[in-house]
């Protein structure tokens, strides 16, 4: 009895080690597919770009050699990537907001409303659901300088429409139209999610409290129980502004003379356009280091003040 | 709000109050604006060009030229080329992520090895990455491949979702332990748990990823602009940039066919399983 006892405790031991090695073995298994396509699809993508970014290689041409820092010395020079990150910032300065705040707003409509509810969450959200190159055809039209509706309704009160798209003043105002109208439905929708996870006793407590007015109860209780939300809808419209290209490929091709040429363009025709691959990874680096820079504010800036406990 | 106490003529004026007829109205004139593309869309699919060109503001053609305008679209557009290729890609990408994702997100959530922590700090990583990134030495590497104008690179760089790890992480988290000890025990393997416990148990979750998935690969152009250059393999995106640049001018009528048939599939789509399209968004919270 008391031999089989001791003998018992090593031999547990051994078979939960043997079991443990199994299980880290099954697990290794299972994930590794995974890890195989994340080195090649990602991670070496990625490294590739950064090394590329100092070299001068063309596709095409048979040898390259490092330059060092001179793609990115020639950046900051480069008037038409000066202009298209000025662009990308105004289009994200536009839009972001913009479909921030129509998207809240919208949503706050819809929650304290009763009827039709879902019509006007269909018809907020159908664009989020369409095909933007599709849709930006028709964009076109409404923009279209003689022939489009938008002129033709402004001639009927006697102001001479501008020619949205073609006219260097106007045409990254036109590109914002189109991006708020494609992305408030898809900010509607997460605020929705968030204003009905508030418990409906806040507003009661509130209300015992002494804000009476719906503005009061909105500041008292809506705003900051939404704070995760809005900081997340922030973040990702900020970053979906900042990869605009579909329209602009679609309509503007970043002209007239530049006016609406944003980075993913700028990228797109310096790599794939003029294959001058090197030149286009420092472009691809600049880009990567500002969505970093983003995630990174949302993270450790904005984190801390939208908590609380 | 104690309304039963009131006379008629009151409730029926306490139901629209003044508050509550401004927030129809602000609803409604919202709701006129971004319908105003789909029915002008669908105004001028029908209109003949002598029209298009004479009035803008009249919304219903004089004479119906659909028949001629989808004609003229479909004879110029290969649709059932580009929809089929769409369904495929999407097909094709929705399945390569769903089977790589669920067993190694089943592994970070539930078995005990110590890559773990690693692979948690390169799904984040990853889930900074777009593919606008990582294009350019894709590109070079599928050109120096001969992959070019193929199935397989519309596909390949898609097959690994770090979100897809990342969300099914969080769903399979929350599933009970003593579901898997209890596989466990019935002598079942842990490819035999993850086929029949995991999977039928992680439906909502693939729904939700599902939707994003397709939409925002449906949606896709930059890729497929990138690695395709013929009409075969074209992507509803892309094909209709073809359509476009041949057309190139001012045939709206059939550019406007041509933009309704292809808006049409993920739009019906939406609208037939809207909920679920609406809980999918919520539950990823992440597009394009």
């Amino acid at each position: 009895m008391a031999n089989l006892a001791i003998d018992a405790v090593p031999r547990a031991r051994k078979t939960a080690a043997a079991h443990e090695r199994s299980e880290a073995r099954t697990a290794w298994l299972l994930a590794l597919p995974a890890i195989v396509l994340i080195f090649f699809f990602i991670l070496l993508p990625v490294v590739a770009v950064v090394f590329l970014g100092f070299t001068n290689f063309e596709l095409g041409m048979g040898k390259f050699r490092f330059v060092g820092f001179e793609n990115y010395a020639h950046l900051i020079n480069d008037r038409a990537f000066r202009k298209a990150l000025w662009n990308t910032t105004c289009y994200t300065a536009i839009v972001a907001p913009v479909s921030i705040v129509l998207g809240l707003g919208v949503a706050l409509l819809i929650e304290s409303e009763t009827t039709a509810r879902s019509f006007f969450r269909t018809v907020y959200f159908l664009p989020v659901a369409s095909l933007i190159v599709a849709m930006a055809t028709v964009w076109q039209y409404l923009f279209h300088p003689t022939i489009g509706p938008i002129n033709s309704l402004l001639a009927l009160v006697g102001i001479p429409g501008p020619n949205w798209l073609a006219a260097s003043g106007t045409v990254l105002y036109s590109l914002s139209i189109i991006g708020v109208w494609q992305s408030v439905g898809f900010n509607m929708v997460l605020f929705l999610a968030g204003l009905t996870a508030i418990p409906r006793e806040l507003y009661a407590a509130a209300e015992v409290d002494g804000a009476r007015s719906s503005l009061a109860r909105f500041r008292l209780v809506t705003w900051p129980m939404l704070g995760p939300t809005t900081l997340f809808v922030t973040t990702i419209s900020i970053i979906n502004s900042v990869k605009v290209f579909e329209t602009v490929q679609t309509l503007t091709q970043g002209g007239p003379n530049h006016a609406s040429e944003v980075l993913l363009f700028s990228i797109y025709q310096e790599g794939f356009i003029y294959l001058r691959v090197g030149y286009a990874s420092s472009m691809t680096v600049v880009f990567l280091a500002i969505l970093v820079m983003l995630t990174f504010l949302q993270y450790n800036v904005l984190d801390r003040r939208v908590h609380y406990s | 709000m104690s309304t039963n106490t009131l006379s008629p003529r009151a409730m029926a004026a306490n139901r629209w109050p003044l508050g509550r007829v401004s927030r129809l109205a602000l609803l409604l004139f919202g709701a006129v604006l971004f319908l105003a593309p789909y029915v002008f869309m669908l105004s001028v699919a029908g209109k003949a060009q002598s029209e298009i060109f004479t009035s803008a503001l009249t919304l219903i053609p004089e004479q119906f030229y659909y028949v001629a305008n989808f004609t003229k679209a479909l004879s110029r557009v290969p649709l059932a080329t580009l929809l089929w290729n769409g369904v495929l890609v999407c097909g094709l990408i929705f399945f390569f992520q769903v089977l790589i994702a669920i067993p190694c997100a089943y592994a970070m959530a539930k078995l005990k090895f110590r890559a773990a922590r690693l692979m948690m700090v390169l799904v984040m990583l990853g889930l900074l990455v777009p593919i606008h990134a990582t294009a350019l030495p894709l590109y070079v590497a599928f050109s120096s491949l001969s992959l070019l104008n193929s199935y397989t690179a519309l596909v390949a760089p898609f097959s690994i979702s770090v979100f897809a790890i990342f969300m099914f992480l969080q769903f399979f988290r929350a599933m009970p332990d003593d579901l898997i000890h209890a596989a466990r025990l019935d002598g079942m393997s842990e490819l035999g748990i993850v086929t029949r416990v995991i999977v039928p148990n992680a439906w909502p979750a693939v729904t939700a990823f599902s939707i994003f998935s397709v939409v925002a690969h449906w949606n896709d152009l930059y890729w497929p602009l990138v690695v395709i250059s013929k009409q075969d393999y074209a992507t509803p995106p892309l094909g209709l940039m073809y359509f476009r640049a041949a057309e190139a001018g001012d045939d709206y009528g059939a550019l406007m066919a041509a933009t309704m048939i292809i808006t049409l599939p993920l739009v019906a789509a939406f609208l037939f399983a809207q909920k679920r399209f609406v809980e999918g968004i919520t539950m990823t919270g992440l597009k394009g």
